[in-house]
């Protein structure tokens, strides 16, 4: 006799798809970061680890379908969120002449939305800076210890060759492509003090973004218990401490060792 | 024995003809009202003064005016049943303020809930989410089996009364910044869904309460927890916990 078919149109689902999307950024962040923590590597090794890196994320098969799984999970979570604080605001048309909300709820919890907006313009242009740069643009490329050889993406020098669109040649002879070097860009741009606090300040949006959000992606799916729900809301303040302040910490650290 | 020192009030009072009027707040003087006097009390005071000047006294919903009924409502100073904690509006007294205190009183603000008169709402919509699953069917035919044949559990037995203690009053409505009823469908899904006898209608009626709750126009729940700390009942977040549970659940099976 049920006639309600509740996988659609309902407010509950969006949220499952909100948490079940946000749980899974959290982990794309572990993963990102401990990428990202190479670059705390000092001289020409942490160099070439770092760009060895970023060959296997640009060429792995693996690692392309999970940045599309990536792409998507930040789209539908932008999305969604759109889609949820329209309804928010729809329920609550005329507001109360006096509030004191700071009473009931965390400020982050009562804030996803602007956290959100301010964390997508934040990705749109950390995209820019890096990923498109490096994809589209003309990157400078990675040469060996003496500093003239390019090196092929599978770490292999070549001595006397040179560098055409991206390929390696020797005596006119295609070699291979060449392994760019994203660690410069990186370093380049952070030597920039706006673009240094820029990114922190995008850390700072995440941080309390997680704030909440991770806690409350566990409360919307339902998973919460008496034993287990105590040591997710600590975990999640840690997480949204920890991990925003180690990838502050990068742009930080390149700004000052440079 | 020395009597407490009078209060002198300005009271901000949402004022509203009927439901298609524009409301607007107005400014009332209030003086020497008894710290011991409750909240209620205070206003019947006021109305009485308003009826003796000729005016219009200011509708407000109260009926048991000890904290069971759920009848009363209020936003007071910006929090639903005012600045206590696990009360009502009808338990709150005088001597949480203090004299010159500017005291805003305003109706719950939910697009499901209309207002009727000044502070007064239409809160039917808690009916109809009742009516949509609310209750087990039972056959009173004439050999009903006695409740307490079927054992259960005391801790279940014991959560299944706390969710039920919700006296539907519609502050977790009002506490929510998206006007969400999440806290009030999930007490009442949970009263059922932790005892045996709630378990036959059980997929039903998480399904059609959240679905009649999204269509009176109560919004999504964003976790703020804001309703936990305003309910007068103390009802836990645990309950929405549950209800996401079940009607994640009963969606897929």
């Amino acid at each position: 006799m049920s006639e309600s078919k509740g996988l659609i149109k309902s407010h509950l689902v969006k949220k499952y798809w909100m948490a079940f999307t946000g749980l899974f950024l959290c982990l794309f962040l572990v993963g990102h970061l401990a990428g990202n923590l190479q670059l705390f590597i000092p001289g020409y090794s942490g160099q070439l680890q770092f760009n060895e890196y970023a060959v296997f994320m640009t060429t792995n098969p693996l690692i392309k379908i999970m940045s599309y799984v990536t792409y998507f999970s930040i789209l539908f979570h932008a999305v969604d969120g759109l889609v949820i604080s329209i309804a928010n605001k729809k329920a609550r048309p005329e507001k109360y002449a006096y509030s004191k909300p700071g009473n009931n709820s965390i400020w982050s919890s009562r804030n996803m939305g602007i956290l959100g907006t301010v964390i997508l313009v934040y990705i749109v242009i950390h995209m820019q800076n890096f990923w498109y740069k490096f994809k589209f643009g003309t990157p400078p490329h990675m040469t060996a210890e003496d500093g003239v050889s390019p090196l092929l993406q599978d770490g292999t020098a070549v001595k006397g060759g040179i560098v055409e669109n991206g390929e390696v040649m020797l005596n006119g002879e295609n070699m291979g492509a060449v392994m760019g070097d994203l660690y410069t860009i990186v370093l380049e741009s952070f030597q920039n003090p706006i673009i240094v606090a820029f990114y922190v300040l995008g850390m700072i949006a995440i941080g309390f973004h997680l704030v909440h959000g991770f806690q409350s992606g566990f409360q919307s799916l339902g998973l919460r218990n008496k034993k287990y729900t105590p040591i997710v809301s600590k975990l999640g303040y840690a997480f949204a401490v920890i991990v925003p302040l180690l990838f502050a910490l990068i742009p930080i650290y390149m700004f000052i060792a440079a | 024995m020395s009597q407490a020192k009078g209060l002198n009030l300005t009271l901000k009072i949402w004022r509203q003809q009927n439901a298609k009027s524009k409301g607007k707040i107005e400014t009332y003087q209030i003086e020497n009202i008894s710290p011991d006097s409750s909240f209620l009390e205070m206003l019947d005071i006021l109305n009485t003064e308003l009826i003796d000047k000729g005016e219009i006294p200011v509708e407000f919903d109260h009926d048991c005016r000890e904290g069971i009924c759920g009848s009363c409502s209020l936003y007071i100073n910006g929090e639903p049943h005012g600045p206590g904690k696990r009360i009502t509006t009808c338990q709150l007294h005088m001597r949480s303020f203090k004299d010159g205190d500017t005291i805003y009183i305003e109706p719950w603000r939910a697009a499901a809930f209309p207002i009727v008169k000044d502070l007064i709402v239409d809160r039917s919509a808690f009916d109809r989410i009742q009516h949509a699953g609310g209750y087990i069917s039972v056959n009173t035919s004439g050999n009903t089996v006695d409740a307490n044949a079927t054992p259960i559990d005391k801790h279940d037995a014991d959560e299944a009364f706390n969710s039920a203690t919700c006296i539907g009053c519609g502050a977790c409505v009002a506490a929510c910044k998206n006007a969400s009823a999440s806290l009030f469908v999930s007490a009442k899904i949970s009263q059922y869904a932790l005892l045996p006898q709630g378990q036959v209608e059980a997929k039903d009626r998480v399904l059609n309460m959240v679905k009649q709750a999204e269509k009176e126009g109560f919004g999504p729940c964003s976790n703020t927890g804001a309703c936990e700390v305003e309910c007068p009942k103390g009802i836990s977040l645990e309950n929405i916990a549950r209800m996401n549970r079940e009607f994640l659940a009963a969606s897929i099976s």
